[in-house]
């Protein structure tokens, strides 16, 4: 499957206030892409709507070739396209291997409909899966009792559960200690080299232009520089409307992103 | 020994599993029997009859769990199967002549009526949020009251005498009882099934996020209308039981607001999304009401008391005997054991992160999840 | 047809007026605390019954009662709260504080019953029969004194909302009750506050509801509810001027069909909500998308 991501004339208002003006980007296969910009420039925006949580007012959303503008979440989910959110959600009340089995296919062993939920094969995979982000050990735990930093690796790791050809990141590092964003690059690096692609939203510059191969700069919802972290970091244009941005006006970690 | 307590926390949440397996099975067989005896140790008849409203109400309680505790969709429209399921058992007794045991072989055919109505309903009701749900379900009881008032099948207002029944007084409420112990138990085997299943865990997943259940792949309408009507066909199966005892059908009787308000009840006491909780629930509370209402001979007096127990549990007791009581249990047994590992947990740091206080401190497993999460708005994030 | 729809428009109208009453108490409950008070149906039984006890036994008019009756179904709006609603705290206060309202409706139903037994009482009145002729219809003087007092009650709750600095609090809490909170505002006792205000509406609602009726009791208070549910939630849950709309609109359709049918008029006032949902899932002036999916 390949996993090329295109989105070609986005726009979308609310209430009279264009979130998205226009906005075209690709994400190429194999890649892990950066986007970035200031608050409010529209790119949890542009995540929903890829996602298929909002309706674009116009333009398309392709995957892989396929138009998938206005398909419902679950469907954008059953084409390969996992993502995580920017306040993180994972199930609370739900233990973190029922979180991770939430995504899994109907098990093909006996049992039928009321068969227990995952077969052996997801539940090995699952168990995998919670170690390579390093909370295995709380597996039969509530997943409402974990700290924020080990929800974030839980949410990631259910997303990676259905094996997902491109995985949309709001703010993985949002809100994180530095060990544990070390931590989540590192396995991001891990999945990518084994052939997952990537779009990443993240405030923290020094996490995307050390892990991106491309940054896409978003400005009042029109895309304004695309190119690789060295370009990017160096041209005015970004310099202007989100590194200066930043300096005046440190990010919150939860900071409303309309 | 040493591993065991890095692993605490999570056995801690979840116990022992097999252990506990083996238990709650031997707890049931003892139950099962207990209920099995019962009729043979009190025959008389107002025992039984408390035998079976108390079974009639663990089989619809742990139906509308179902669908509202493990789906967090709150339904005050139950009623609405039930009745379809007493008046579809009254219209074909008296449309196709039937008398006697026959009438029996429409309790089927009450369950079909019953799920088939689910449809539409959730079709509609489905649409809305979780709160505006609960509205509707309520408006769409009231529509099905009205309509057995006005309908001319439904016997309007006089409704429906039920076929009298030649059975010998003093053992006449038996096959009732035994009937309707097979249906709940067959219910509770069934809820414990399809919590465990991809669809239960689904429904939880919807209960805890529904939008990002549906990032995960989770059809949210499929899944909630599947629940809604496994939980219509039991109580309309019920219902049929139900009508055949009491021996006539009214319009207020089948669709009462009281009895959504008790299945509710009993699912919020007992603990809603658990398993046995609202069974629990019914088992204590049903035989209370009885009680009360044999007590005080006054109606209203009883529905006061009812009332009022509701409003104490929801205020002190918000999510249940069962989860209330795993909590302490759990919190108990995780400071004796933090008593006894204390200090061989100094390799524990294989985590990425250190585990957080909420993890280490007894008693918070499942307390924490709700008031976490309480800043987050239901809706499509925009 | 004609000499039946005039009069049958103007008593939905007027009767709308009413309702448009007590829907924005219910309306406005639900903005601020975001919580559905099923108890005012009951609570608006209550109302009517304070009526029927001051006319009936003290001999006090019904539009003089009220002076009396809506600053005691305030107080009871704030015991109310501060007893049930207060107290509920976590992500599922809002399903808890409905089946809480709930309890409390069952409770004084309950209690109304004991008091007063299971008889329709009527409000009596010198200016309750009498009517007068409007283009060859007669219309009930009471209707219009009743709609005259919805809409001075209804223009009272706007002029509190939108000219006065509490009104301000309300709807900034109505708005976002974590940015409320943010720029001072005391949300827990605009809450109360409004709470109080949504059941004292009651009051007046049932000594209009008792005199336009031609009787209620206990039992009366489910036909309410359900009536003003309807209502509330066509007209988009916490949008006041939808429920004003969907009051006379609803009020109207049913009074219409009552022509033909009387049985089924009210069938059709619910089958009008669940159709429009079907449409439109946030209701017909609704803002917040309530869809589930």
């Amino acid at each position: 499957m390949t996993a090329e991501l295109r989105t070609e004339g986005i726009s979308k208002a609310f209430g009279g206030v264009h979130a998205l003006d226009d906005c075209s980007l690709t994400v190429a296969e194999g890649s892990i892409t950066g986007l970035i910009g200031p608050n409010g420039s529209g790119k949890t925006t542009l995540f929903n709507i890829m996602t298929g949580y909002e309706r674009p007012d116009s333009g398309a959303v392709y995957l892989a070739g396929q138009n998938i503008t206005g398909a419902s979440a679950q469907k954008v989910f059953g084409l390969g396209m996992g993502r995580t959110f920017q306040l993180t959600r994972i199930f609370p009340r739900l233990t973190l291997l029922e979180n991770m089995l939430v995504a899994a296919k109907p098990s093909r062993e006996r049992g039928g409909l009321l068969a227990r939920a995952g077969g052996t094969v997801d539940r090995r995979r699952a168990r995998e899966l919670l170690e390579f982000t390093g909370i295995d050990q709380y597996a039969n735990a509530l997943a409402g009792t974990l700290s924020y930093g080990q929800r974030k690796l839980l949410e990631l790791a259910t997303v990676l559960a259905a094996d997902p050809a491109i995985v949309l990141l709001d703010e993985p590092a949002g809100g994180v200690n530095p060990s544990l964003i070390q931590t989540i690059a590192a396995r991001i690096r891990d999945l990518n080299a084994r052939g997952t692609t990537f779009l990443i939203v993240e405030h923290n510059m020094e996490f995307v232009m050390g892990l991106c191969h491309q940054v896409t700069v978003l400005d009042y919802g029109t895309v304004v520089a695309a190119g690789p972290p060295e370009i990017i970091s160096t041209d005015p244009r970004v310099l202007d409307a989100y590194l200066g941005a930043a300096l005046d006006d440190e990010p919150s970690p939860d900071g409303a992103d309309a | 020994m040493t591993s065991s307590a890095v692993r605490s926390p999570a056995h801690r949440a979840a116990g022992a599993p097999g252990h506990r397996t083996l238990l709650t099975s031997a707890g049931l067989v003892v139950l099962l029997a207990v209920f099995a005896i019962f009729p043979l140790v009190y025959s008389n008849p107002l025992a039984t009859t408390y035998g079976f409203d108390a079974l009639i109400f663990i089989a619809a309680a742990s139906a509308w769990n179902i669908f509202s505790g493990y789906s967090g969709y709150l339904s005050l429209g139950h009623a609405v199967f039930f009745g379809s399921g007493m008046y579809t058992v009254a219209i074909g007794a008296q449309d196709w002549h039937l008398t006697g045991d026959a009438v029996f072989a429409l309790l089927p055919l009450a369950a079909v009526v019953a799920a088939a109505v689910a449809v539409p309903v959730g079709l509609v009701a489905l649409r809305v949020r979780r709160h505006t749900f609960v509205v509707i379900t309520i408006a769409i009881f009231f529509i099905f009251q009205l309509m057995a008032f006005n309908f001319s099948f439904t016997g309007g207002t006089s409704g429906i005498d039920a076929p009298i029944l030649n059975w010998a007084p003093g053992t006449y409420n038996d096959p009732f009882y035994y009937l309707a112990m097979v249906i709940a138990a067959v219910t509770l085997a069934l809820s414990w099934l399809i919590r465990r299943s991809r669809f239960g865990l689904h429904l939880r997943a919807i209960r805890d996020d529904e939008d990002r259940a549906r990032s995960l792949g989770v059809h949210p309408m499929r899944v909630k209308l599947g629940a809604l009507v496994v939980s219509a066909l039991i109580t309309g199966l019920v219902g049929g039981l139900w009508y055949y005892f009491i021996g006539a059908v009214h319009p207020q009787s089948a669709f009462d607001p009281l009895f959504d308000l008790q299945l509710a009840l009993m699912g919020f006491f007992g603990g809603l999304g658990t398993v046995f909780g609202p069974a629990l629930g019914a088992l204590i509370l049903e035989p209370v009401q009885q009680w009360l209402t044999v007590q005080f001979t006054n109606d209203y007096l009883s529905e006061i008391l009812l009332g009022a127990v509701f409003l104490l549990v929801i205020l002190f007791l918000p999510r249940g005997v069962i989860p209330t009581l795993g909590e302490r249990i759990t919190a108990w047994r995780s400071r004796a054991r933090d008593r006894s590992v204390s200090e061989t947990t100094a390799d524990g740091g294989a985590a990425p992160e250190a585990a957080p206080p909420d993890l280490t401190a007894p008693g918070t497993s499942a307390g924490a999840p709700a008031s976490r999460t309480a800043g987050r708005r239901e809706g499509t994030p925009s | 047809m004609a000499h039946q729809i005039y009069p049958a428009i103007a008593d939905g109208i007027l009767g709308g007026g009413v309702y448009a009453l007590m829907a924005v108490g219910l309306t406005l409950i639900f903005g601020v605390l975001d919580i559905i008070n099923v108890a005012q149906g009951i609570l608006v039984i209550v109302g009517g019954y304070l009526s029927y006890v001051l006319s009936v036994h003290l001999h006090i008019d019904l539009f003089l009662g009220l002076l009396i009756t809506i600053p005691a179904m305030f107080v009871l709006g704030l015991v109310i709260h501060t007893a049930v609603i207060r107290p509920l705290r976590g992500s599922e206060r809002t399903s808890m504080s409905l089946l809480a309202c709930f309890a409390v409706a069952i409770i004084l139903e309950g209690a109304l019953y004991w008091i007063f037994g299971p008889n329709v009482v009527t409000l009596k009145a010198s200016y309750i029969n009498s009517s007068f002729a409007l283009g060859g219809f007669y219309i009930n003087d009471i209707y219009v004194y009743c709609f005259i007092l919805a809409l001075a009650l209804v223009a009272a709750i706007y002029l509190l909302l939108y000219r006065s600095r509490f009104g301000r609090g309300v709807r900034a809490t109505m708005q976002d009750a974590t940015a409320a909170r943010l720029i001072g505002i005391d949300v827990n006792r605009v809450a109360a506050i409004t709470f109080g205000i949504g059941v004292a509406v009651t009051a007046a609602g049932g000594m209009a509801y008792g005199a336009t009726s031609g009787g209620f009791n206990p039992n009366s208070g489910y036909d309410l509810i359900s009536r003003l549910l309807a209502i509330i939630i066509l007209g988009g849950l916490g949008s006041i001027g939808g429920a004003l709309v969907a009051a006379v609109f609803m009020i109207t359709v049913e009074s219409l069909v009552d022509i033909w049918s009387p049985n089924w008029a009210i069938v059709v006032f619910y089958a009008a909500l669940v159709i429009v949902l079907t449409v439109r899932p946030s209701g017909l002036f609704g803002r917040k998308a309530v869809r589930a999916q």
